[in-house]
């Protein structure tokens, strides 16, 4: 199905959507946050059911999913996260689960429904959205209006331009990816010693709750005080921050700052969550609770190299959609169509026929 | 010797000063500048943004081409030499100032405190040379300093809402231009209409750290004169460097 690229029209974007890549990792420097997608191994899962490339921009949404209709001839779909898809085309309307690839037509109608758990999911679309990069990356950074569509979240009447489509089959995850409830794991530091013994003993064994003050740039917790050694050392000459890092102001309630932190920041970092645990941290919904507990740096290095090959190691084990669910025939014909192997029309070529 | 502190696991940073001095900031300097000079010939692969602040240098650096064990100690060789650094190339600007009005509401009561008259203190921060310390709380949104004495006063209590795009502020020993509107504490003391970030560019913002920089007061008139040909493209934020 390789054709000239076309759009996805918006006819309802949701609360909040925008366009969302890996992030804009080489301009901190100029004071350029990294933004990205809050929820980088969803997006990098759904990008590999469509058929994308880890470097792909999809769409984060936030509690529901967009509404859209499809003005090219053929995509492929696939939601990363507890959501599910309603596609209306010619041939009547049907659900997709998450963590399945789907093709939808042009004038298809397609809806993404809510998050069935905790916050923010993601749709990869085949060719990904392909919105101007800017600094390297199409991640949308609202508040400098950088990347994405004009630098906002989207609007009804939007035109989404999509990338060139390839000939990917539309895949599905046979087990979807299950976040644990463990403790998330933070490296102590850069200020840690900013704070007295029993405030780091009351971060590692208190139990924090997600507050509702949580966006894109950052997460307020709530729970046991974290006191500073003295007031004055609640806040310190700007130093270089990190989306994970958990910084804590003078009333000693911590906030992790997630994908749109600052590049800098004035207040000390107790610690700072580790890649692998972050996602997991950032999808959680307000009034969920969190606990911490700490980890060397070579270690939590390696956590992160592990949870890399585990993605992958994962998408080794997706299936065609058209084997992964048995009854979605329409995605069965789509394959055959491009495979060329089995003709549907002849019972004779459907292999393992038991009629 | 500096400390290194730990930043999770895909950043660190190296610590001169635990507060604001100036024999951090040359070392802050000078090892952006060996960082970068490694770089370019093909070191520290792992490396892929570096960001310097008034008293450290953050590291941000790919786990999955080297650990942080592997680049602090290349990184440790480099703060032992500094001195072979070469210098830093040092960008010099004058930038056009509206003073006072509507874009500088604060101004008034800066220079009450400070028992000057409001063209003393225009005068003060116009022609002091400030350096740019670092980046950051916006694209392109660079602290510079010292500023005079006189015009010192801790930033706002409560902050605004909303601070206008372009707006001239002060704070401590500080001054900065908000290259985007945003919320913000500091003292409003003036406008300019300089471009301060185009992400169009491959440096995107205009000041570097390092960079030295002047204010030139201009009336109203000038102003609108200078902002109507920023904008008519006949004029470009690169022409206000000046030659030492």
């Amino acid at each position: 199905m390789s054709g000239p690229a076309g759009t996805l029209k918006i006819r309802d974007p949701g609360p909040v959507t925008t366009v969302q890549d890996a992030g804009r990792l080489t301009a901190r420097r100029w004071g350029v946050p990294v933004a990205g997608t809050l929820v980088p191994d969803w997006l990098f899962l759904a990008n590999a059911l469509v058929g994308n490339g880890e470097e792909a921009a999809g769409l984060e949404f936030w509690l529901t999913g967009p509404r859209f209709t499809v003005e090219t001839d053929a995509v492929l779909l696939a939601v990363g996260g507890p959501a599910e898809m309603k596609v209306e085309g010619a041939e009547g309307a049907r659900s997709v689960p998450p963590w399945t690839a789907t093709r939808a037509e042009r004038g298809d109608k397609v809806g993404v429904g809510r998050v069935g758990s905790g916050t923010t999911a993601v749709l990869a679309v085949s060719g990904g959205i392909d919105t101007r990069p800017v600094l390297g990356s199409r991640a949308t950074y609202t508040r400098a209006a950088l990347g994405g569509l004009d630098g906002r979240a989207l609007r009804p009447g939007d035109d989404l331009p999509l990338g060139t489509q390839g000939s990917a089959e539309p895949l599905a995850l046979g087990d979807p990816p299950i976040d644990q409830d463990d403790p998330i794991r933070v490296v102590l530091g850069p200020q840690d010693d900013h704070f007295q013994p029993e405030a780091l003993e009351a971060f590692l064994n208190g139990q924090y709750t997600v507050t509702d003050m949580v966006d894109r740039m950052g997460m307020r917790l709530d729970g046991p005080a974290l006191a500073h050694r003295v007031p004055e050392l609640a806040q310190i000459a700007s130093d270089g921050s990190v989306p994970g890092a958990v910084q804590v102001p003078g009333n000693g309630q911590p906030i992790v700052l997630l994908a749109d932190a600052q590049t800098v920041g004035g207040y000390p970092k107790i610690a700072t969550v580790i890649s692998a645990d972050l996602p997991r941290l950032a999808r959680l919904a307000p009034g969920e609770m969190v606990r911490f507990v700490a980890v060397g740096v070579s270690e939590a290095e390696e956590h992160y190299r592990r949870k890399i090959a585990s993605l992958r190691a994962l998408m080794k084990q997706a299936k065609p959609t058209w084997l992964a669910s048995g009854l979605d025939l329409r995605c069965l014909y789509a394959a055959n169509l491009i495979s060329g192997m089995v003709d549907m029309t002849r019972p004779d070529h459907f292999p393992g026929n038991v009629s | 010797m500096p400390r290194f502190l730990s930043l999770g696991d895909r950043a660190f940073t190296v610590e001169f000063a635990p507060d604001i001095n100036a024999k951090a900031r040359v070392a802050v300097t000078r090892l952006d500048t060996a960082i970068a000079a490694t770089r370019e010939d093909g070191g520290l692969e792992a490396v892929i943004d570096v960001v310097p602040t008034f008293r450290s240098l953050t590291v941000h650096y790919d786990p999955l081409v080297a650990g942080r064990a592997e680049i602090e100690a290349a990184i440790a060789t480099l703060t032992d030499s500094p001195e072979n650094a070469p210098a830093p190339e040092l960008g010099l600007w004058t930038f056009p100032v509206l003073y006072g009005g509507e874009g500088g509401p604060d101004l008034p009561r800066l220079a009450e405190a400070a028992g000057i008259t409001e063209a003393r203190a225009i005068d003060l921060h116009a022609s002091t040379e400030v350096e740019v310390y670092m980046l950051g709380f916006q694209p392109g949104f660079a602290f510079m300093g010292d500023i005079d004495a006189a015009l010192r006063q801790p930033r706002l209590t409560e902050p605004r809402i909303r601070v206008p795009a372009g707006s001239v502020a002060v704070a401590d020993r500080l001054t900065a231009v908000y290259p985007w509107e945003s919320p913000g504490g500091w003292h409003l003391i003036g406008r300019s209409p300089i471009r301060f970030f185009d992400a169009a560019q491959t440096r995107p913002s205009l000041l570097s750290p390092s960079d030295r920089v002047t204010f030139e007061p201009v009336a109203a008139k000038r102003y609108a004169e200078i902002e109507a040909a920023l904008q008519a493209g006949e004029l470009q934020s690169e022409s206000f460097r000046r030659t030492a």
